[in-house]
């Protein structure tokens, strides 16, 4: 059974039809990617299934539940995560806050107090910068902290909304490396990149987003191949 | 000499302004509403005191009794009238809180009557110490607002749920991602600016025992003054507004060419400062997102 299931999930914004009624699953220790172009519906999909954004038609299951109905904060706390576009890290309080807040759905103080630690040995910078107001970080370190705070609540599924978006060349690489080390640590993830490169590379499958609609899909190898992706995504 | 007096004064005065631009300036930062109903929740509060202050006479019951009332009426007013009114228009949300502002004052006025009650609450007379003469209800009030406003500063910094009280005022979708109930937050909002308002009642009544209908009417104007002044949002901000306005006042009271103007020059200077700093004095500027 996949760990995630979108069934003719169905999102408007007022009248205009953002997701006309999509379909796809995410399997328990798969890395899969949504690429699309600007305005395709990927945030929209992303939102939707965390409950932030509610849907109109269609169901989302997740590990067994149907969730379409579930508030946003209940979602977290079943075990699914979100680096949102734009990071959104909590701009006025300090790094190692923004990690507490991310800890937030945890009730064993001393194993959130672990986690930063483990999170600070993976990302030193941020170790360096625990007590820095977060709004003074740079575009990276703010990315960094985005991810570490999504992992804190230990998601079994972690959405992953553009986390290369203006980054440097090198940062974008670490972020892949990232991405390859969290399914390695066990968790599942659903990344959305306009970068079809990189994140084919490392999807074992993944679906075109067009006009809110789902056009083609296959593994990672399969569509960085295809003729279409190559053309529309691949710059050739 | 008479200057220290009117600072302590105007101290007191202005720590009663603060714990009511605290219960403005945090729902606003949470909820992202004016509460115009605020300042008569003070009202309800004095009238609670009244009614236990006549029954029992002790006046530490009286604030208690005041402070679990106001709680609940806060919380029940947020859940019955602001909460469907979620993501409405602002200008919908003001009306419903002007309305429930109207209502609180005249059920009040139903149930008392339009003639004032005196609400003695304790006759604790005057310290005299080096040749200051100073009414010992201002020292109560002053030390009871900053061990309140110290502990509000620990509870929001240090605290759970306080920490997720500033990620919902600055991303309420971010807050939810990490699992916070916003709903359950916008809940202790109300419930802590309620208790704060309870409070002002009780040092309002301490310092002039006339209480009507219209209790809360002006301060509450006065405390969002000070709210804006200091930066909506901004729960040092609110402090700092309302000791000003407070100072402020008990200066002018005590200037008789000024003192028929006193609430003219507290508006100035929100005009004033505004147009400095049109965040207020600790209002940030938020970052427009992306
Ligand atoms: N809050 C909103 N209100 C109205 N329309 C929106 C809103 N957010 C997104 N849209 C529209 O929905 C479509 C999909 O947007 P989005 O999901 O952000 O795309 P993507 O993430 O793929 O760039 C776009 O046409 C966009 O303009
Ligand atoms: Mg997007």
């Amino acid at each position: 059974m996949a760990l995630l299931e979108v069934k003719d999930l169905q999102v408007y914004y007022g009248v205009i039809q953002a997701l006309k009624g999509i379909n796809f699953e995410v399997n328990e220790g798969e890395i899969v990617t949504l690429i699309g172009a600007n305005g395709a519906g990927k945030t929209t999909t992303m939102q939707s299934i965390i409950g932030l954004i509610p849907s109109r038609g269609g169901s989302v299951i997740f590990d067994g539940k149907d969730i379409t109905k579930t508030p946003c904060h209940k979602i977290v706390h079943l075990g699914m995560a979100q680096v949102p576009e734009g990071r959104r890290v909590f701009q006025e309080l300090t790094v190692y806050e923004n990690l507490l807040m991310g800890g937030f759905s945890q009730k064993d103080k001393s194993a959130i107090k672990q986690d930063i630690e483990s999170i600070y040995e993976r990302f030193p910078r941020l170790a360096e910068r625990s007590s820095q107001i977060a709004g003074t970080l740079s575009g990276g370190e703010q990315q960094m902290l985005a991810m570490g705070r999504a992992m804190m609540s230990h998601p079994k599924l972690l959405l992953l909304d553009e986390p290369s978006m203006g980054l440097s060349p090198i940062l974008v690489d670490q972020v892949f490396e990232i991405i390859k080390d969290f399914r390695k640590d066990g968790t599942t993830v659903l990344l959305v990149e306009q970068n079809a490169g990189k994140s084919l590379a490392i999807s074992d499958r993944a679906y075109v987003l067009e006009l809110g609609e789902i056009v083609l899909s296959g593994t990672g190898a399969e569509l960085a191949a295809s003729d279409e992706v190559k053309k529309a995504y691949l710059g050739g | 000499m008479k200057f220290i007096e009117t600072l302590l004064n105007g101290l007191s005065m202005g720590s009663t302004y603060a714990m009511i631009a605290l219960g403005y300036t945090m729902v606003y930062g949470i909820a992202k509403m004016l509460n115009f109903a605020h300042g008569d929740i003070i009202m309800v509060g004095g009238y609670m005191i009244f009614l236990s202050m006549t029954a029992v006479g002790n006046p530490v019951l009286g604030l208690a009794a005041a402070v679990i009332f106001c709680v609940v009426l806060g919380i029940t007013i947020e859940k019955i009238a602001y909460k469907p009114l979620r993501g409405a228009s602002p200008l919908a949300v003001l009306i419903t809180a002007i309305g429930v502002s109207y209502l609180l004052q005249s059920s009040a006025q139903m149930i008392f009557g339009s003639a004032p009650k005196m609400v003695i609450i304790a006759d604790l007379g005057n310290l005299e110490f080096a040749g200051l003469k100073v009414p010992v209800y201002t020292l109560v009030t002053l030390g009871c607002s900053v061990v309140i406003m110290l502990a509000l500063n620990l509870f929001v910094k240090y605290t759970k749920i306080g920490r997720a009280m500033i990620a919902v005022s600055e991303d309420k979708g971010a807050a939810q991602l990490m699992g916070i109930n916003v709903n359950g937050i916008i809940t202790v909002t109300f419930a802590i600016g309620s208790a704060l308002a309870a409070f002002a009642g009780f040092f309002m009544l301490m310092k002039s025992p006339s209480l009507t209908n219209t209790l809360g009417a002006m301060p509450g104007i006065k405390a969002f003054t000070a709210a804006v002044i200091g930066g909506i949002g901004s729960i040092p901000g609110a402090m700092v507004g309302g000791i000003l306005i407070g100072v402020v006042e008990a200066i002018s009271l005590t200037v008789p060419a000024i003192a028929a103007y006193t609430d003219a020059i507290e508006f100035l200077i929100l005009i004033v400062i505004l147009l400095v700093r049109p965040t207020g004095i600790l209002g940030k500027k938020r970052r427009e997102k992306v």
